[in-house]
Protein backbone atom coordinates (compact mmCIF):
# COMPACT_ATOMS: atom_id res chain seq x y z
CA UNK A 1 0.00 0.00 0.00
CA UNK A 2 1.57 3.17 -0.63
CA UNK A 3 0.73 6.42 1.12
CA UNK A 4 -0.23 9.61 -0.13
CA UNK A 5 -2.52 12.68 0.00
CA UNK A 6 -3.49 13.79 -3.63
CA UNK A 7 -6.31 16.47 -4.63
CA UNK A 8 -8.59 17.84 -7.53
CA UNK A 9 -10.26 20.67 -7.94
CA UNK A 10 -13.47 20.94 -10.27
CA UNK A 11 -15.67 23.64 -11.62
CA UNK A 12 -19.74 23.34 -9.92
CA UNK A 13 -20.59 21.38 -13.20
CA UNK A 14 -22.01 18.72 -13.61
CA UNK A 15 -19.71 17.35 -16.53
CA UNK A 16 -17.35 17.57 -13.94
CA UNK A 17 -19.21 14.51 -12.15
CA UNK A 18 -17.67 11.85 -14.66
CA UNK A 19 -14.15 13.44 -13.85
CA UNK A 20 -14.48 13.18 -10.13
CA UNK A 21 -15.36 9.26 -10.67
CA UNK A 22 -12.46 9.10 -12.96
CA UNK A 23 -10.18 10.28 -10.37
CA UNK A 24 -11.62 8.49 -7.16
CA UNK A 25 -11.27 5.26 -9.41
CA UNK A 26 -7.60 6.04 -10.04
CA UNK A 27 -6.56 6.89 -6.42
CA UNK A 28 -8.25 3.55 -5.64
CA UNK A 29 -6.43 1.79 -8.21
CA UNK A 30 -3.14 2.92 -6.15
CA UNK A 31 -4.57 0.97 -3.00
CA UNK A 32 -4.14 -2.69 -4.00
CA UNK A 33 -5.54 -3.40 -0.76
CA UNK A 34 -9.21 -2.34 -2.06
CA UNK A 35 -11.15 -4.66 -3.98
CA UNK A 36 -12.50 -3.69 -7.21
CA UNK A 37 -16.05 -3.71 -5.79
CA UNK A 38 -14.74 -1.78 -2.62
CA UNK A 39 -13.57 0.89 -5.14
CA UNK A 40 -16.11 1.03 -7.12
CA UNK A 41 -18.59 1.61 -3.80
CA UNK A 42 -15.80 4.52 -3.02
CA UNK A 43 -16.72 6.09 -6.27
CA UNK A 44 -20.30 6.16 -6.32
CA UNK A 45 -20.07 7.58 -2.69
CA UNK A 46 -17.35 10.13 -3.50
CA UNK A 47 -20.21 10.94 -6.58
CA UNK A 48 -23.14 11.49 -4.15
CA UNK A 49 -21.39 13.92 -1.81
CA UNK A 50 -19.77 15.86 -4.88
CA UNK A 51 -23.40 15.87 -6.71
CA UNK A 52 -25.05 17.32 -3.25
CA UNK A 53 -22.29 19.66 -3.25
CA UNK A 54 -23.10 21.01 -6.41
CA UNK A 55 -26.85 21.27 -5.70
CA UNK A 56 -25.97 23.45 -2.85
CA UNK A 57 -23.90 25.59 -4.99
CA UNK A 58 -26.40 25.96 -7.43
CA UNK A 59 -29.27 27.01 -5.13
CA UNK A 60 -26.59 29.56 -4.00
CA UNK A 61 -24.43 30.37 -7.74
CA UNK A 62 -21.77 29.79 -5.80
CA UNK A 63 -18.97 29.30 -8.63
CA UNK A 64 -16.20 27.87 -6.01
CA UNK A 65 -14.53 24.72 -6.86
CA UNK A 66 -15.50 21.65 -5.21
CA UNK A 67 -12.18 20.32 -3.43
CA UNK A 68 -12.08 16.31 -3.80
CA UNK A 69 -9.05 15.12 -1.23
CA UNK A 70 -8.02 11.26 -1.16
CA UNK A 71 -5.85 10.49 1.84
CA UNK A 72 -4.17 7.15 1.42
CA UNK A 73 -2.61 5.89 4.45
CA UNK A 74 -2.06 1.69 5.52
CA UNK A 75 -4.96 1.07 7.16
CA UNK A 76 -7.64 3.25 5.10
CA UNK A 77 -8.56 5.05 1.86
CA UNK A 78 -10.45 8.68 3.09
CA UNK A 79 -11.74 11.13 0.56
CA UNK A 80 -13.06 14.27 1.52
CA UNK A 81 -15.54 16.43 -0.63
CA UNK A 82 -15.91 20.07 0.48
CA UNK A 83 -18.26 22.63 -1.10
CA UNK A 84 -18.94 25.90 -0.61
CA UNK A 85 -22.81 25.58 -1.25
CA UNK A 86 -24.11 27.36 2.85
CA UNK A 87 -24.40 24.25 4.92
CA UNK A 88 -27.43 22.20 5.40
CA UNK A 89 -29.86 21.15 8.49
CA UNK A 90 -28.51 17.12 8.71
CA UNK A 91 -32.08 16.60 10.89
CA UNK A 92 -34.50 18.55 8.16
CA UNK A 93 -33.76 15.49 5.87
CA UNK A 94 -36.59 13.48 5.60
CA UNK A 95 -36.34 9.69 5.09
CA UNK A 96 -37.55 7.89 2.41
CA UNK A 97 -40.60 5.15 3.60
CA UNK A 98 -40.09 1.74 3.95
CA UNK A 99 -39.11 0.16 0.43
CA UNK A 100 -42.47 -2.03 1.46
CA UNK A 101 -44.85 1.00 1.23
CA UNK A 102 -46.82 2.00 -1.82
CA UNK A 103 -46.28 5.90 -0.94
CA UNK A 104 -42.05 4.62 -1.59
CA UNK A 105 -42.52 5.23 -5.51
CA UNK A 106 -43.76 8.64 -4.92
CA UNK A 107 -39.77 9.49 -3.67
CA UNK A 108 -37.47 10.05 -6.11
CA UNK A 109 -34.99 11.72 -4.36
CA UNK A 110 -33.33 11.91 -0.67
CA UNK A 111 -31.51 8.27 -1.48
CA UNK A 112 -28.38 10.05 -1.68
CA UNK A 113 -26.55 10.57 2.07
CA UNK A 114 -28.47 6.92 2.74
CA UNK A 115 -26.60 5.44 0.00
CA UNK A 116 -23.00 6.77 1.43
CA UNK A 117 -23.90 5.51 4.44
CA UNK A 118 -23.93 2.04 2.97
CA UNK A 119 -21.51 2.16 0.85
CA UNK A 120 -18.39 3.93 3.05
CA UNK A 121 -17.46 2.21 6.23
CA UNK A 122 -17.32 5.90 7.53
CA UNK A 123 -19.49 9.08 6.70
CA UNK A 124 -18.64 11.98 8.47
CA UNK A 125 -20.47 15.44 7.50
CA UNK A 126 -19.08 18.62 8.94
CA UNK A 127 -21.84 21.75 7.45
CA UNK A 128 -21.41 24.78 8.49
CA UNK A 129 -23.61 28.21 6.91
CA UNK A 130 -20.03 28.46 4.37
CA UNK A 131 -20.40 25.07 3.31
CA UNK A 132 -20.21 20.95 3.84
CA UNK A 133 -17.43 18.66 4.10
CA UNK A 134 -17.83 15.05 3.79
CA UNK A 135 -15.30 12.59 4.97
CA UNK A 136 -16.24 8.90 2.90
CA UNK A 137 -13.55 6.29 4.61
CA UNK A 138 -13.26 2.74 3.64
CA UNK A 139 -10.82 0.70 5.71
CA UNK A 140 -8.89 -1.66 3.64
CA UNK A 141 -8.98 -4.77 6.01
CA UNK A 142 -12.25 -5.35 5.36
CA UNK A 143 -11.46 -7.60 2.72
CA UNK A 144 -14.07 -9.23 0.68
CA UNK A 145 -13.92 -12.21 -1.94
CA UNK A 146 -13.64 -10.69 -5.52
CA UNK A 147 -16.94 -11.68 -7.34
CA UNK B 1 -46.00 -10.54 -23.95
CA UNK B 2 -44.32 -10.53 -26.91
CA UNK B 3 -41.44 -7.73 -27.58
CA UNK B 4 -44.04 -5.75 -29.40
CA UNK B 5 -46.27 -4.69 -26.55
CA UNK B 6 -43.43 -3.70 -24.65
CA UNK B 7 -41.27 -0.59 -25.84
CA UNK B 8 -37.70 -1.13 -25.34
CA UNK B 9 -35.23 1.46 -24.18
CA UNK B 10 -31.22 1.10 -24.84
CA UNK B 11 -29.65 2.96 -21.98
CA UNK B 12 -25.37 3.47 -22.51
CA UNK B 13 -22.56 5.34 -20.53
CA UNK B 14 -23.98 6.76 -16.79
CA UNK B 15 -27.07 7.19 -15.98
CA UNK B 16 -26.58 10.19 -13.33
CA UNK B 17 -27.47 13.51 -12.24
CA UNK B 18 -26.09 14.92 -15.84
CA UNK B 19 -27.82 12.36 -17.55
CA UNK B 20 -31.26 11.57 -15.57
CA UNK B 21 -33.12 14.12 -16.72
CA UNK B 22 -33.23 12.94 -20.30
CA UNK B 23 -34.10 10.24 -19.53
CA UNK B 24 -37.19 11.00 -17.51
CA UNK B 25 -37.78 13.21 -20.31
CA UNK B 26 -38.40 10.48 -22.28
CA UNK B 27 -40.28 7.84 -20.30
CA UNK B 28 -43.13 10.50 -19.59
CA UNK B 29 -43.23 11.10 -23.75
CA UNK B 30 -43.87 7.35 -23.75
CA UNK B 31 -45.92 7.43 -21.01
CA UNK B 32 -47.87 10.52 -22.67
CA UNK B 33 -48.32 8.26 -26.10
CA UNK B 34 -49.98 5.67 -23.89
CA UNK B 35 -46.55 3.07 -24.05
CA UNK B 36 -46.97 1.52 -20.64
CA UNK B 37 -44.94 -1.65 -20.70
CA UNK B 38 -41.50 -0.43 -21.07
CA UNK B 39 -37.95 -2.22 -20.72
CA UNK B 40 -34.79 -0.82 -20.22
CA UNK B 41 -31.87 -2.33 -21.35
CA UNK B 42 -28.89 -0.97 -19.02
CA UNK B 43 -26.98 -3.79 -20.22
CA UNK B 44 -24.15 -1.10 -21.58
CA UNK B 45 -24.51 1.36 -18.53
CA UNK B 46 -21.59 2.14 -16.84
CA UNK B 47 -22.82 3.62 -13.71
CA UNK B 48 -26.13 4.67 -12.07
CA UNK B 49 -26.36 6.96 -9.01
CA UNK B 50 -29.03 8.18 -6.56
CA UNK B 51 -30.83 10.71 -9.13
CA UNK B 52 -30.77 8.13 -11.90
CA UNK B 53 -32.32 5.46 -9.37
CA UNK B 54 -34.44 7.88 -8.66
CA UNK B 55 -35.49 8.65 -11.97
CA UNK B 56 -36.23 4.95 -12.67
CA UNK B 57 -38.51 4.90 -9.57
CA UNK B 58 -40.46 7.42 -11.10
CA UNK B 59 -40.37 5.94 -14.22
CA UNK B 60 -42.10 2.68 -12.95
CA UNK B 61 -44.61 5.01 -10.96
CA UNK B 62 -45.61 6.30 -13.77
CA UNK B 63 -46.55 3.40 -15.90
CA UNK B 64 -47.86 1.28 -12.83
CA UNK B 65 -50.50 4.38 -12.44
CA UNK B 66 -51.56 3.14 -15.82
CA UNK B 67 -51.54 -0.52 -15.14
CA UNK B 68 -48.36 -1.01 -16.50
CA UNK B 69 -44.40 -2.41 -15.74
CA UNK B 70 -41.55 -1.50 -15.94
CA UNK B 71 -38.26 -4.29 -16.37
CA UNK B 72 -34.65 -3.74 -16.03
CA UNK B 73 -32.04 -5.52 -18.40
CA UNK B 74 -28.78 -5.19 -15.65
CA UNK B 75 -27.13 -8.23 -16.13
CA UNK B 76 -23.92 -5.91 -14.25
CA UNK B 77 -23.46 -7.41 -10.78
CA UNK B 78 -21.52 -3.93 -9.61
CA UNK B 79 -24.94 -2.18 -10.75
CA UNK B 80 -26.87 -4.62 -9.11
CA UNK B 81 -25.16 -4.01 -5.99
CA UNK B 82 -26.30 -0.40 -6.15
CA UNK B 83 -29.70 -1.85 -6.94
CA UNK B 84 -29.39 -3.63 -3.56
CA UNK B 85 -27.81 -1.14 -1.41
CA UNK B 86 -30.78 1.21 -1.55
CA UNK B 87 -33.54 -2.22 -1.52
CA UNK B 88 -34.34 -1.21 -4.77
CA UNK B 89 -33.77 -4.61 -5.77
CA UNK B 90 -36.93 -5.29 -3.80
CA UNK B 91 -39.87 -3.25 -6.07
CA UNK B 92 -37.70 -3.78 -9.89
CA UNK B 93 -36.56 -7.13 -10.96
CA UNK B 94 -33.21 -7.29 -12.55
CA UNK B 95 -32.98 -9.37 -15.44
CA UNK B 96 -29.93 -10.49 -17.06
CA UNK B 97 -31.59 -10.51 -20.88
CA UNK B 98 -34.28 -8.89 -22.85
CA UNK B 99 -35.61 -12.38 -23.61
CA UNK B 100 -35.63 -13.13 -19.73
CA UNK B 101 -37.38 -10.09 -19.07
CA UNK B 102 -39.97 -10.44 -21.33
CA UNK B 103 -40.32 -14.26 -19.88
CA UNK B 104 -41.61 -12.64 -16.46
CA UNK B 105 -43.51 -9.85 -17.78
CA UNK B 106 -47.38 -9.37 -17.35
Amino acid sequence: MKVGLVELRVPPRLEFLQVIRAFVGAVALVSSDLTAQRASDLRLAVSEAASNGMKAQFRLGAKDEILICCNLDHRQVEVEVRDHGGGFDPKAIKAVPDIESPQRLHYESGLGIALMRRLADEVVIETTPEGTAVRLIMELDNFETEL
Amino acid sequence: MSLDSWVLLTLTGDVEMASAPKLRQEVASLVAKGRYYLILDMTAVDFIDSTGLGVLVGALRRVRVHGGDLALVCPDFRLKNVFRSCDLDRIFALHDTVDEALGVGK
